[in-house]
């Protein structure tokens, strides 16, 4: 266990390094001269020359690489032009309020998805089953931010329950665990929760369903085994599978929720991504990209440590 | 014996085809693909009036009004010919990026699968990097550097498509290479290419096949998703994702006409699901 614990540690160090390399090199994919995106274009020529060292755009490509990469990893990542304001500090505010509701919509999706998913497995080929997989279809099928504003005509328009708009009262954008925040978390969760929700269900119909034709499920049967207990040997089988499902959901929410965030102004990094980019606030857009990344990269590795503590076959392969 | 493989190759594409006729939802599906590509292709002949005439006084008719079927958007523009008009480059963001990844990565995952050792490890690692990227953050971080543009965003979604198509290929080669048959073709003499053509392609068409056609809701609602953030296609050019962001400020007022070009993805997309899991049931193949 504990080699497989390092060798996995050791497996996600050179993918991390790549995406800090897309993520530096994103600068480069912008056109004109990187300089443009870091300084205003009306900037005086000296003001720009030492940008220019400041920056070390007068090194070779490498170097420069190297040397983003070294303050990146102090907690560096420059200064947003649009803001004049440490691109650190913005992200992580933005990333606080991405991850609360990507958190919520993922935990929602993932409950539901397994509930659905295993009543469907269970039985299997019911009108259990034909709704189940129905809303699989749709929940893989809707467009996420048609669905936002789906939601908002119907319960912020007609019925006014709740709030259309931003993560809190007066458009506040630190976020708070009480009733006024909470109010405005409803919509974009459930809108959010939908996409996981499709694909849970479907991975854990196919499994459940598989699982239950299996002979060591029959045998446990012909012993005179109850259903609970049965249950419990199929959720241990399963859960390893639905695990990776699930940690993959919840880096692909955390990238998705731009759309849905953007949909609702919601305060996280989707919308901070949407701005920078209509701002052409370069650094902005690399920082968010990069720490987005790096917390699907840590996920990934933390379902990869997890599994083989409850399947130790995995360890093994 | 070459001919003889190409006649049982096209056989079994018919037997597949043949099977897809016994799945009456996958069936309703392709036909609704059909009217809707259709409608879009031929929207300069069918389409009631032109799709970029404005007019202040016609702002936000209701659906049903006499002259205009389905409304009017907020620049008073006939929503029933801008829908149709936009399944043109809505339905373009679905297929292109899907066909150019699946041509691409069908062809380095059959290059990796089939040199195998270090030179498909090496592949396969800077692969790997992009799948440390969630699909939507990769296609909004490399057109929100390119800058906004349909161009841009149609290389942003086969940028994102093809390790996908790369991985499933690759697997799929690295299975077929190591089969008795393989080896005897390699020993009489064939060249690794027409190995590769005849033999192996076979193989790996079909699951690469049923894998692009699962991507091509991803890629129409991610496209339009591209253009509903201002990404992808400029206005006033008609598209439905872009539709859908100028009519927000319409959601008001006329909630029903600002829900319309989502709706049309949204259809769009569940037929293009339906019919993908049609083709790989027919197809055989699990997920």
């Amino acid at each position: 266990m504990f080699f497989y614990v390092l060798r996995r540690l050791l497996y996600a160090i050179p993918i991390a390094l790549g995406v800090t390399l897309i993520s530096f090199l994103l600068v480069y994919l912008a056109p004109g001269d990187p300089l443009n995106a870091i300084a205003p274009s009306d900037a005086p020529a000296e003001t720009i020359a030492a940008l220019k060292v400041a920056y070390g755009l007068d090194k070779p490509l490498p170097m420069q690489y190297g040397l983003w990469l070294l303050r990146a990893v102090q907690g560096d990542l420059g200064v947003s032009i649009a803001s004049g304001r440490p691109v650190a500090a913005e992200v992580l505010t933005a990333v606080r309020n991405t991850l609360v509701l990507a958190g919520i919509a993922g935990a929602i999706g993932i409950f539901f998805g397994c509930l659905l998913g295993a009543l469907a497995g269970y039985w299997h080929g019911s009108w259990i089953d034909r709704i189940a997989t129905f809303l699989s279809v749709i929940g893989v099928s809707v467009p996420h931010y048609w669905l936002g504003m789906v939601l908002t005509i119907i319960f912020s328009t007609w019925l006014a329950w709740f709030p259309a708009m931003g993560a809190g009262p007066g458009g506040s954008a630190e976020w708070l665990w009480d009733y006024a925040h909470m109010r405005h978390l409803v919509l974009p969760a459930i809108t959010l929760c939908v996409i996981p929700l499709g694909i849970i269900t479907r991975t854990v119909r196919a499994l459940v369903a598989d699982m239950l034709d299996q002979e060591f499920v029959i045998a446990l049967r012909a012993r005179g085994l109850s259903n609970a207990t049965i249950f419990k040997h199929v959720a241990k089988n399963t859960a390893p599978t639905v695990l990776a499902v699930s940690g993959l959901q919840l880096g692909y929410l955390m990238g998705g929720s731009i759309l849905v965030e953007t949909v609702f102004a919601w305060p996280g990094t989707g919308f901070l991504l949407n701005t920078a980019i209509f701002q052409r606030d370069i650094p902005v857009l690399q920082g968010t990209i990069l720490i987005l990344c790096m917390f699907f990269v840590a996920l990934n590795l933390i379902v990869d440590i997890i599994q083989p503590l409850i399947d130790p076959r995995m360890a093994r392969a | 014996m070459s001919s003889r493989a190409r006649i049982s190759g096209r056989s079994y594409w018919f037997v597949v085809f043949h099977q897809l006729k016994h799945e009456p939802v996958a069936l309703f599906s392709a036909l609704l693909l059909l009217l809707i590509f259709l409608a879009a292709i031929f929207a300069p002949w069918l389409a009631p009036s032109d799709p970029y005439a404005t007019s202040m006084i016609h702002r936000l008719q209701p659906i049903g009004s006499p002259d205009h079927l389905l409304g009017t958007d907020e620049l008073g523009r006939d929503m029933l010919s801008r829908l149709m008009f936009g399944g043109r480059l809505s339905l373009l963001m679905g297929v292109a990026p899907v066909f150019m990844a699946f041509v691409i990565g069908t062809s380095i995952g059959l290059f990796a699968g089939y040199v195998g050792g270090k030179i498909n490890m090496i592949i396969m690692r800077m692969l790997d990097v992009f799948y440390a990227f969630p699909s939507v953050l990769l296609a909004v971080a490399i057109s929100g550097a390119l800058g906004p543009g349909m161009m841009n965003s149609l290389f942003a979604l086969t940028l994102v498509f093809i390790p996908q198509l790369v991985r499933v290929a690759e697997s799929v080669t690295t299975q077929v290479r190591k089969l008795d048959y393989i080896e005897a073709a390699r020993m009489s003499g064939a060249r690794s290419f027409s190995i590769i053509r005849v033999h192996v392609l076979g193989n790996v068409l079909g699951p690469v096949f049923v894998y692009a056609t699962g991507l091509l809701s991803v890629s129409m609602i991610l496209g339009s998703g591209l253009s509903f953030l201002g990404l992808g296609v400029k206005p006033p050019e008609p598209e439905w994702g872009l539709m859908l962001n100028t009519l927000r400020s319409a959601i008001f007022k006329e909630p029903l006409i600002a829900a319309l070009p989502g709706a049309m993805i949204f259809v769009t997309s569940i037929a293009f699901n339906l019919l993908a899991d049609g083709v790989r049931s027919a197809m055989d193949i699990k997920r």
